[in-house]
């Protein structure tokens, strides 16, 4: 029976198979499986005066939208670090690549202290910002912005940059031939094969940006209505041992991300769809 | 690499706004933390880093690490395996479910351990009778840093066996050959160094857990502290130089990571010519 679903003439489906399935049942659909049998012990009212709670509300609010931004400057300067490491040879070029992927190997945590101490109205950075714009970074929301552009620059170059070494040059050098200046030939030739990289690596770092939790937490401050995002209202519920309010608040969060991924599901099939039309 | 003639200002003006970016982000956290680690001279640096309880924290850092790598590099292999060599009904749903827990956050992740393990749980009676503690033990967080480096080493691993197609093992099963034999002298020729960075990555995520091994800690100094919980403990004590110097230790960490990544992926591109 394995070998006739299967049909092939590898061995070893069943093993591979069962492992596979073990493993994941145990780590992932297990504990996932909790998430939902928990909350449909969870009645409909408190639910919902768990995550309608003005300061609940108010962390959704700077979660997405400090995500948002983050994101958004993410996909602006992704996009032209992506440009610079294909396009452009110049000294250091490895080292600019290499270290691109810094935000995935240092410590959440290692990151938030230090980008804190930078930025309060003494550090480095932020006592530039002050003294000159009377800009204060650690512990706002600009902050909390400035660890997430930090957690999700990666996303973005990474996305990005395997499809801006495949875009033709011969669509760009017909361009230019006739007669589409530098800007036109980026933005009607160019742009459009990487816009679907850009909007899947923008969308992975969103959904990463609004749970992250360690290097956000130090920077943010914590106020409430201020400065507290989604996931440390959780943290706060867990510690008081509310597991009912800090899983109805979890579920909020993960529709949320959810929704993100299938959007960008979405548009991805859109564009697979409209570069398979004009093919 | 093909460079561009035309737009030497453009090149140059993009070039400088990122490497301003990457310093301002990037580089100079690292700087940072390794001036504040020495502020107060290099004997209060080992002094910090050879704290008991540094000490403590980082051997559990290294015992969840070491369970999440090996886990992950079985599921890795069994996983991409099984992805990549053969077609069945609902294989797409299971890749899915492999990618889910990077896009978990982390807290949630904690979450979730705690109402399957929980007082609340129909589990907890049994595994209490047996004695077994798992949240807010050290149970708990090995089994958040797995969750968290989940899909690691699958997510290296199926791209380059996906790339190479199963011809090979193929022609190899039709000579007779053993699902082991095929694999030790086929497949993992081919995989190794992504393995490798797949372990390298893994581990460098592992050492880093902060938000969901913080849900599922006890955080009792000395036992179910790892080293990131450990640096922020210091961080809240106002033990800024402590906290930075510990934080040195998992940055130098990071840092072997990135090299490392550099260099096994030109090894691996250069094996497949």
């Amino acid at each position: 029976m394995r070998r006739k679903k299967s049909r092939s003439v590898i061995p070893g489906f069943g093993i591979s198979l069962g492992v596979t399935l073990t493993i994941l049942s145990l780590i992932v659909l297990i504990p996932l499986c909790s998430l939902v049998v928990f909350s449909a012990k969870l009645s409909f009212s408190d639910f919902i005066r768990a995550v309608t709670g003005a300061r609940v509300l108010s962390s959704y609010y700077v979660s997405i939208s400090t995500a948002l931004i983050a994101s958004l400057i993410n996909a602006v300067m992704g996009l032209i670090l992506a440009w610079v490491l294909v396009r452009y040879d110049f000294p250091g070029k490895r080292l600019v690549d290499g270290i691109i992927e810094l935000p995935f190997a240092l410590p959440t945590a290692v990151a938030g202290i230090s980008l804190t101490h930078l930025t309060t109205t003494n550090g480095w950075v932020g006592s530039f910002f002050y003294n000159i714009f009377g800009i204060k970074i650690a512990y706002t929301r600009i902050g909390i912005t400035a660890a997430l552009v930090f957690i999700g620059i990666p996303f973005v170059v990474r996305a990005v940059q395997p499809v801006l070494e495949k875009v033709d040059h011969e669509c760009e050098e017909a361009a230019m031939l006739l007669g589409a200046d530098p800007g036109t030939t980026f933005r009607k030739v160019i742009f459009p094969e990487i816009l679907p990289a850009m909007i899947s690596g923008f969308t992975l770092a969103f959904a990463r940006s609004i749970g992250e939790y360690g290097s956000v937490v130090f920077i943010a401050g914590n106020t409430p209505y201020k400065t507290e995002i989604a996931p440390l209202m959780i943290m706060a519920q867990l510690q008081e041992y509310d597991y009912a309010s800090a899983t109805s608040i979890a579920l909020v969060m993960l529709v949320i991300a959810f929704l993100i991924l299938s959007v960008n599901a979405f548009l991805q099939s859109m564009a697979a769809r409209r570069v398979s039309g004009l093919a | 690499m093909k460079t561009q003639k035309k737009g030497g200002a453009v090149k140059w003006i993009l070039i400088t706004i990122c490497v301003i970016f990457l310093a301002v982000f990037l580089i100079l956290p690292l700087i940072y933390i390794l001036s504040t680690a020495f502020r107060d001279g290099i004997s209060s640096y080992i002094k910090a880093v050879t704290d008991e309880y540094a000490v403590k924290a980082a051997l559990l850092t290294l015992k969840a690490t070491f369970f999440a790598v090996v886990i992950n590099t079985i599921f890795g292999l069994f996983a991409s395996w099984c992805i990549c060599k053969f077609t069945f009904r609902g294989k797409k749903v299971l890749s899915t479910f492999i990618d889910l827990p990077v896009t978990v956050s982390p807290i949630i992740a904690g979450l979730i351990y705690i109402l399957t393990f929980g007082r609340q749980s129909f589990l907890y009676p049994i595994l209490d009778d047996m004695g077994i503690q798992i949240i807010f033990a050290v149970p708990g967080i090995i089994l958040a840093t797995i969750f968290v480096t989940f899909p690691f080493i699958s997510r290296e691993l199926i791209p380059v066996l996906t790339a190479q197609g199963t011809d090979e093992e193929e022609a190899a099963a039709l000579m007779g050959a053993n699902a082991f034999t095929i694999f030790k002298n086929i497949t993992f020729p081919h995989i190794k160094w992504a393995l490798l960075y797949g372990i390298v990555l893994c581990a460098a995520r592992a050492m880093g857990e902060f938000g969901a091994v913080s849900v599922l800690s006890g955080h009792l100094r000395g036992k179910t502290n790892t080293l990131p919980l450990y640096i922020e403990l210091l961080y809240q004590g106002y033990d800024f130089t402590g906290a930075f110097a510990s934080s040195s230790i998992l940055m130098i960490f990071a840092i072997i990571v990135l090299i490392l990544r550099v260099i096994l992926e030109q090894r691996g591109k250069k094996e497949r010519g």
